[in-house]
């Protein structure tokens, strides 16, 4: 097993899940859509979607058998906060697909577990049996699958693909997995740290959760911490947290860049430094790199764009022939044989990827290299000058 | 003599489809144990389980050729995965890679003459807050200094024998 570095007081450490799923089921499917609503909880895999309304959506849908996915295909750059929830707290996950299962009807449970974190998964088939034991569980079933390493593969329908055998390409969208997902049939898939929230709302209720936080993002969130800081770790922070309150925290003061969301997020410099980790400001996708002044940026770029080029499944074009440019180009810029005009153009291929992209990797993979140029240009020599 | 093979191999296959079921969601579960026992999914197993799952033989090899946790060819025994994402790299995975590619006389891509190891490049393994992070086969191994190289590698070598 690993342990991290360091792991900040998290709030539902104590929530006891036997007691969560008791009160669950007292509660009855109405009662436990309607206080997850009312926690404003939002998916806590990077986009925040509602999970209240994912799951009144989900209790609405006819179709049958319906399924409860957990994505724990953790794969976004410096993300590592699910590792922990699955190594320490996998029975308030098990507890809140349970849950959630209960309160949508749905009849089994799978929980897409990442190839790198295969080490984790005799742990969590050892906890799901003593749940079974416990007769915690007894009417659920969970399923643990083996990803095999693709990172696209955390997008949920790459992710139900994979599942239903086949490469893990997204599908379009709609129809959503909620209609249309693992099989055809109506799917909720939710992040690790979602589900374990759902557990803890149960127990501690709704109001517990939205007293911190902000208006549109309410409650906690687990980041992953690495890079330059001088404790990096996972750390509970309530949404509006700034990101220089978030470097005091772990020690990173200094730094001359954030990079918020993993690869795919924002990159913000200094005078960026007040803004709100929230799902309005500055994303809370779970992933924070911290970078001291020495780095060079274009490194960075140049990492986050090599991850692109390898992960893209080449399926649409913008992003197959669009990440491989933009890696190009970065190249250049460290060598500064990149005219202003090729930039200018590279620029807008950024634009392009984003639009015309299938899913959110293409969507999003072109954000840092749009930040880096133009927050850090006095660091970049364009056609021989600064 | 390939004919007793694959008879063997079917046979194989056929327990692998009854434990998982028959039906395409299985070929993830059925070509993980296949990566696993085979270090590569052979390319007669390819055909085989399509055979077996009424599927095309191209469905099965797109799949396997998609995943980069999955190999057509055969990989060394134990497969070293360092990861090259960003923070890793800033916590010093270079100079634990070079270490690797002296220890073993390979470089990143290649598998040792005797099938034990195989060295690649991986994308974050979620060790970012204890790096440098590589995997062995499923193995974890955090803040990896270059100096741990050699007796992780004789360990291996050791139970490789």
């Amino acid at each position: 097993m690993i342990e991290s570095n360091y792991v900040s007081e998290l709030s539902f450490r104590a929530v006891n899940h036997t007691e969560s799923l008791k009160k669950a089921m007292a509660m009855g499917a109405d009662k436990i859509i309607s206080e997850i609503t009312d926690s404003k909880l939002r998916g806590c895999g990077g986009a925040g979607f509602p999970a209240g309304l994912k799951l009144s959506l989900m209790a609405k849908e006819t179709g049958e058998p319906k399924y409860v996915i957990c994505n724990a295909d953790e794969g976004e750059p410096g993300t590592f906060k699910d590792r922990e929830i699955l190594t320490n707290y996998p029975k308030l996950v098990f507890t809140g697909m349970a849950i959630a299962a209960h309160a949508i009807r749905a009849t089994k449970g799978i929980l897409y577990l990442r190839a790198e974190y295969n080490y984790l998964k005799d742990h969590l088939e050892k906890i799901f049996a003593e749940l079974r034991a416990e007769k915690v569980l007894a009417e659920f079933d969970i399923e643990i699958r083996s990803g095999a390493g693709a990172y696209v593969c955390g997008e949920e329908t790459a992710l139900i693909e994979s599942l239903e055998g086949k490469r893990g390409e997204p599908r379009n969208r709609p129809p959503f997995p909620i209609q249309d997902g693992f099989l055809a049939k109506p799917t909720q898939v939710n992040n690790v740290e979602t589900f374990a929230w759902i557990t803890a709302i149960i127990t501690k209720g709704a109001n517990w959760f939205k007293s911190v936080g902000t208006e549109k993002s309410a409650g906690y969130k687990i980041f992953s911490i690495s890079g330059d800081c001088k404790q990096p770790g996972v750390y509970e922070l309530p949404m509006g947290t700034t990101v220089a309150e978030m470097l005091k925290a772990c020690g990173g003061e200094g730094a001359k860049a954030v990079q918020m969301g993993g690869a795919s997020g924002q990159t913000l410099p200094v005078s960026e430094f007040s803004r709100k980790i929230a799902f309005e400001d500055a994303p809370p996708g779970g992933s924070i790199m911290i970078f001291r002044p020495n780095r060079n940026i274009l490194d960075v770029a140049e990492n986050f764009l090599e991850f692109f080029v390898e992960e893209s499944c080449g399926q649409c074009t913008p992003c197959r022939k669009g990440n491989p440019k933009l890696l190009e180009g970065v190249k250049m810029l460290k060598q500064g044989k990149c005219s202003k005009e090729h930039l200018e153009n590279l620029r807008s291929l950024c634009g392009t990827m984003q639009i015309a992209s299938k899913c959110g990797l293409g969507q999003t993979s072109s954000n840092a290299f749009l930040a880096i140029t133009k927050h850090f240009e006095n660091e970049i020599i364009v056609g021989g000058e600064k | 003599m390939i004919e007793i093979e694959n008879s063997q191999l079917r046979t194989e296959l056929n327990e692998l489809v009854a434990k998982y079921g028959k039906s395409r969601s299985s070929l993830m579960p059925i070509l993980h144990e296949l990566q696993n026992k085979y270090r590569g999914i052979p390319e007669d197993a390819m055909q085989i389980l399509a055979d077996i799952l009424n599927m095309h033989a191209v469905e099965v090899q797109e799949v396997a050729t998609f995943y980069n946790f999955y190999n057509t060819g055969e990989k060394g025994k134990f497969i070293i995965r360092m990861c090259e994402t960003m923070p890793c790299k800033m916590q010093g995975a270079k100079e634990v890679a070079n270490k690797l590619e002296e220890e073993l006389n390979v470089k990143f891509g290649e598998t040792t003459p005797d099938k034990m190891f195989t060295l690649e490049w991986t994308s974050c393994i979620g060790m970012c807050d204890q790096g440098p992070a590589l995997l062995v086969n499923d193995k974890p191994y955090t803040r990896v200094k270059p100096e741990k190289i050699g007796s992780i590698i004789r360990a291996y070598r050791e139970e490789g024998r």
